[in-house]
C-alpha cells in the first residue's frame, strides 16, 4: 500500500484529571512530509507529541504508524524517534556513543556501529567528532548530533519538540534552513512542533494550527496565510489588523459591516456562513493596506480611512507604520513601502489609507477569542 | 592594604576548621602513633620498636578479626547500596512534592532516637523471647523459641539499618539532578529498562554511589555498639579489640597500634574502591 500515511491520528485525546489537554485531534501525515504543529504555548503540542512517541497514553482515539495501531507498543519499540526540547544528549557518553546508543540497543556489532555512526555524522556535517565529548560542541552542532542520533535508527517518523527554542536568533534562522535540508535529504517524515510561526511557515509542507487542544486548521503555509479558516488562525499566522464590527448585509459576495463608531467596512466571508446582525471580527493584513498622502488616491479602494502616524518601526524592507485611525480610534499596523515616497514621513503626520474589501476576511466573533 | 585585610579574613575564617583538624584529628593521631611505637620492656621502661605491630601479625585471632571486620563492612556497604538505590530512585524520580518530602523524612526518623535505643529495639525484636520469635511460634511455624540475635545476620541487619540514611541522601541528591528527558530519550532510542539503568542512571549517579559507599563503609568499620550488642561477646569486631586493649587490658600501646592499623585499612579500601570505580575523591565530594 503505497498510499498508507506514515502517521495517522484518529480522534486522539488526552485528559489530565478533568482538564482536556488534547481534544479529538485527527490528522494524517504522508511519507516524506515536513509536518508542523503550530500553536501558542500551553495549547497541548508537547502532550500530543508525547502520545505519538509513547510517553503518554491517550485517553481516547487511535494512533497508527504505517497503517498499524501502536497504542499498545511501548516507546522503546515504536518506529518513531524524538528530538527533545533540550536535546537530551547523554553527557556521560562521547558523541560517537551518543549516536550509536540506539544501534547498541539493537545489538548491532561494534564495527558496523562505528561505520554507521561515522556515516550519519558526516551526513549532518560533523565527520570525525565521534571521540569528542558532547560538551565540546556548539548549540547548533548539538542540534545536529541529536538529529543524527535519531536518524541513524532510520525511524518512520521523526518527532521534534521545539528543538530551536534554546538557540539564539541568528543560529535559529540558519538552523531553519538546515533542518529543512536535512529532512529532504533523509526523506523522512518529520513532525515538528513550535510556537514560532516563522519556523513553521518556512520549513513545513503542511502546518496544523493548534489552539486549546484542537486543530483549528491544517494546510500549507500559503493556505493558512491567505485563507485562514478561523479568527484564531488569521490572528496567529502572520500579522493582521483586527477590527470589530456588526454584519449588516451581503451584496454580491461582499459583506457590508459597520464598526461601533459608525464606519462602513466591506469584506468577504471566510466561509463561516455568517448571517446579518452578528458581531464579527474583521482581519486585514498590514501589506494589504495602501498608504497615501492624498485621500483621493485611495478613495476608490472600498475600505478607507484617515489616521495619525503614531510610530514608525524602520526595518529596511520590512518597515512598519503604526497609526491611529481617526474614525475608530483603533491602532492599525501597516507595511511601510520603502520606495522613497514616505521617506520623510514623521510621527504625528496625517495620512490616508485604504484597502480592498476582497483582502478583508470576516469571522464570527467568539467573544474573547484572542490570538497571540 | 586591602589585600592584607582579605588575607587576614581568610585565615580567621579558616581558623576554626584548622584548630578542629589539629586538636581533634592530627594531635591525637600523632600521640597514638608515638604510643604505638613504645614497647614495654619492664616496669615503666619503654623502648621504641614495632613490637606492637608484630604482635598483631603473629596472633591469628587479631588477624582474623581484622579481616572479618573489613569483609563484613564491605558486605554491609554493598547491601546498603542494593537496598538504598531503589529507595533513592523511587524518592528522586517517581514521587514529587509532598510525598517526596514525607518519604525523605521517613528515612530520617530512625535518627531521632539514639543509636543505643535503636539497637535495643532490634534486640527486642530478634531475641529468643522477642517479638519475631513469639509471632513465629504463635503461627506454628516453629516448634520452640528461636534465637536470632548473636550471629552475623543480626550484625548485618543492624549495620545496614544504621547506615541507610547515609546512602540514601547522596543517592537522592545525584538522582534528582538526572534530567528525566535523558531517561525518556533512552527509551525512545530503544533501550530496555536495564540498559538505561546501566548506561545512563548509574553513570550519572556514580559520584553519589561512591560518596555514599565511603561514608557507609567508614561508619560500619568504626561502629562499636551495633556489632557488640547484636553480635554478642564473640562478635569479633575490630573496634571491640581496640576497646578491650584500652579499657580492659590497659594496654594502650597495643590499642594504639590497632587503631593505626584500622586507619590504614580503611584508607586502603577506600583507595581501592575509588580506583575500581574510576572516581576521584575531589570529584565525588564536589558533586554531592
Ligand atoms: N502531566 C500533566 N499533568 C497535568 N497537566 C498537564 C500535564 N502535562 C501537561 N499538562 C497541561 O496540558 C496543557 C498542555 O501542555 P503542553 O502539551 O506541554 O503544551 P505546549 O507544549 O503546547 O506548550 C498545559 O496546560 C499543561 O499545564
Ligand atoms: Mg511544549
Amino acid at each position: 500500500m503505497p498510499n498508507t500515511p506514515d502517521l495517522e491520528c484518529r480522534a486522539i485525546s488526552k485528559s489530565f484529571d478533568d482538564f482536556k489537554a488534547v481534544k479529538d485531534v485527527s490528522f494524517s501525515v504522508p511519507q516524506g512530509t515536513f509536518f508542523s504543529i503550530l500553536g501558542p504555548s500551553g495549547c497541548g503540542k508537547t502532550t500530543l507529541l508525547r502520545m505519538i512517541a509513547g510517553f503518554q497514553k491517550p485517553t481516547g482515539g487511535d494512533l497508527l504508524i504505517k497503517g498499524n495501531s501502536v497504542l499498545e507498543v511501548p516507546p522503546n519499540k515504536r518506529p518513531v524517534s524524538m528530538v527533545f526540547q533540550h536535546l537530551a544528549l547523554f553527557p556521560m557518553m562521547n558523541i560517537g556513543a551518543n549516536v550509536g546508543f540506539g544501534l547498541r540497543q539493537r545489538g548491532v556489532n561494534k564495527t558496523d556501529i562505528k561505520k554507521q555512526v561515522e556515516r550519519v555524522l558526516e551526513r549532518v556535517g560533523l565527520g570525525g567528532v565521534a571521540d569528542r565529548p558532547v560538551s565540546s560542541l556548539s548549540g547548533g552542532q548539538k542540534q545536529r548530533v541529536a538529529i543524527a542520533r535519531c536518524m541513524v535508527l532510520e525511524p518512520d517518523v521523526l518527532l521534534l519538540d521545539e528543538p530551536l527554542g534554546a538557540l539564539d536568533l541568528k543560529l535559529r534562522e540558519h538552523m531553519k534552513i538546515e533542518l529543512k535540508q536535512l529532512q529532504s535529504e533523509f526523506n523522512t517524515t518529520f513532525v515538528y512542533i513550535t510556537h514560532d510561526q516563522s519556523e513553521a511557515l518556512v520549513m513545513s509542507d503542511q502546518i496544523a494550527v493548534m489552539n486549546h487542544g484542537v486543530f483549528e486548521q491544517v494546510g500549507t503555509a500559503k493556505e493558512l496565510y491567505y485563507e485562514p479558516a478561523t479568527a484564531f488562525v488569521a490572528g496567529f499566522v502572520g500579522e493582521a489588523n483586527r477590527l470589530r464590527a456588526t454584519f449588516k448585509s451581503a451584496e454580491g459576495g461582499l459583506l457590508q459591516m459597520v464598526t461601533p463608531e459608525g464606519r462602513a467596512l466591506g469584506g468577504v466571508d471566510a466561509g463561516q456562513g455568517l448571517s446579518p446582525g452578528e458581531t464579527v471580527e474583521v482581519f486585514v493584513r498590514p501589506e494589504a493596506v495602501r498608504l497615501s498622502r492624498n485621500a483621493a488616491d485611495v478613495a476608490q479602494m472600498g475600505n478607507t480611512g484617515q489616521g495619525r502616524v503614531e510610530n514608525i518601526l524602520f526595518n529596511g524592507a520590512n518597515s512598519q507604520l503604526i497609526l491611529r485611525d481617526q474614525a475608530t480610534g483603533a491602532e492599525m499596523n501597516m507595511a511601510l513601502p520603502q520606495t522613497g515616497e514616505f521617506r520623510d514621513l514623521e510621527r504625528g503626520a496625517e495620512i490616508a489609507f485604504g484597502w480592498d474589501p476582497q483582502q478583508t476576511r470576516v469571522y464570527r466573533s467568539k467573544g474573547n477569542a484572542h490570538g497571540k | 592594604m586591602a589585600n592584607d585585610r582579605a588575607k587576614l579574613t581568610f585565615w580567621l575564617l579558616l581558623a576554626p576548621l584548622m584548630i578542629w583538624l589539629l586538636t581533634l584529628i592530627v594531635l591525637p593521631h600523632l600521640g597514638m602513633f608515638l604510643v604505638s611505637l613504645r614497647e614495654k620492656v619492664g616496669v615503666r621502661e619503654y623502648e621504641t620498636s614495632f613490637a606492637n605491630y608484630a604482635v598483631f601479625f603473629n596472633e591469628p585471632l587479631y588477624w582474623n578479626t581484622f579481616a572479618r571486620t573489613a569483609y563484613m563492612s564491605v558486605t554491609a556497604t554493598a547491601l546498603t547500596l542494593f537496598i538504598g538505590f531503589p529507595i533513592a530512585y523511587y524518592i528522586a524520580k517517581l514521587t514529587r512534592g509532598r510525598t517526596k518530602t514525607t518519604l525523605f523524612l521517613m528515612c530520617l526518623i530512625p535518627f531521632w532516637v539514639s543509636e543505643l535505643v535503636r539497637t535495643f529495639g532490634w534486640m527486642i525484636l530478634l531475641r529468643e523471647t522477642g517479638v519475631i520469635s513469639n509471632v513465629l511460634q504463635y503461627l506454628g511455624l516453629v516448634g520452640g523459641p528461636v534465637e536470632m540475635l548473636y550471629n552475623d545476620a543480626a550484625i548485618m541487619t543492624g549495620l545496614v539499618y544504621t547506615s541507610m540514611l547515609f546512602m540514601v541522601v547522596p543517592l537522592v541528591t545525584t538522582l534528582d539532578s538526572l534530567d528525566d528527558s535523558l531517561i525518556e530519550a533512552g527509551y525512545d532510542l530503544g533501550a530496555s529498562g536495564f540498559a538505561i539503568l546501566r548506561e545512563i542512571v548509574i553513570p550519572h549517579a556514580m559520584p553519589g554511589i561512591v560518596s555514599g559507599c565511603i561514608v557507609v563503609f567508614m561508619l560500619s568499620l568504626g561502629n562499636y555498639l551495633t556489632p557488640i550488642l547484636l553480635g554478642g561477646k564473640d562478635s569479633l569486631w575490630f573496634t571491640g579489640l581496640i576497646y578491650n586493649q584500652f579499657i580492659t587490658r590497659f594496654n594502650w600501646e597495643l590499642g594504639s597500634a590497632f587503631g593505626f592499623l584500622l586507619l590504614g585499612l580503611s584508607s586502603l579500601i577506600v583507595f581501592v574502591g575509588l580506583k575500581l570505580s574510576r572516581q576521584s575523591l575531589g570529584k565525588t565530594m564536589a558533586q554531592t
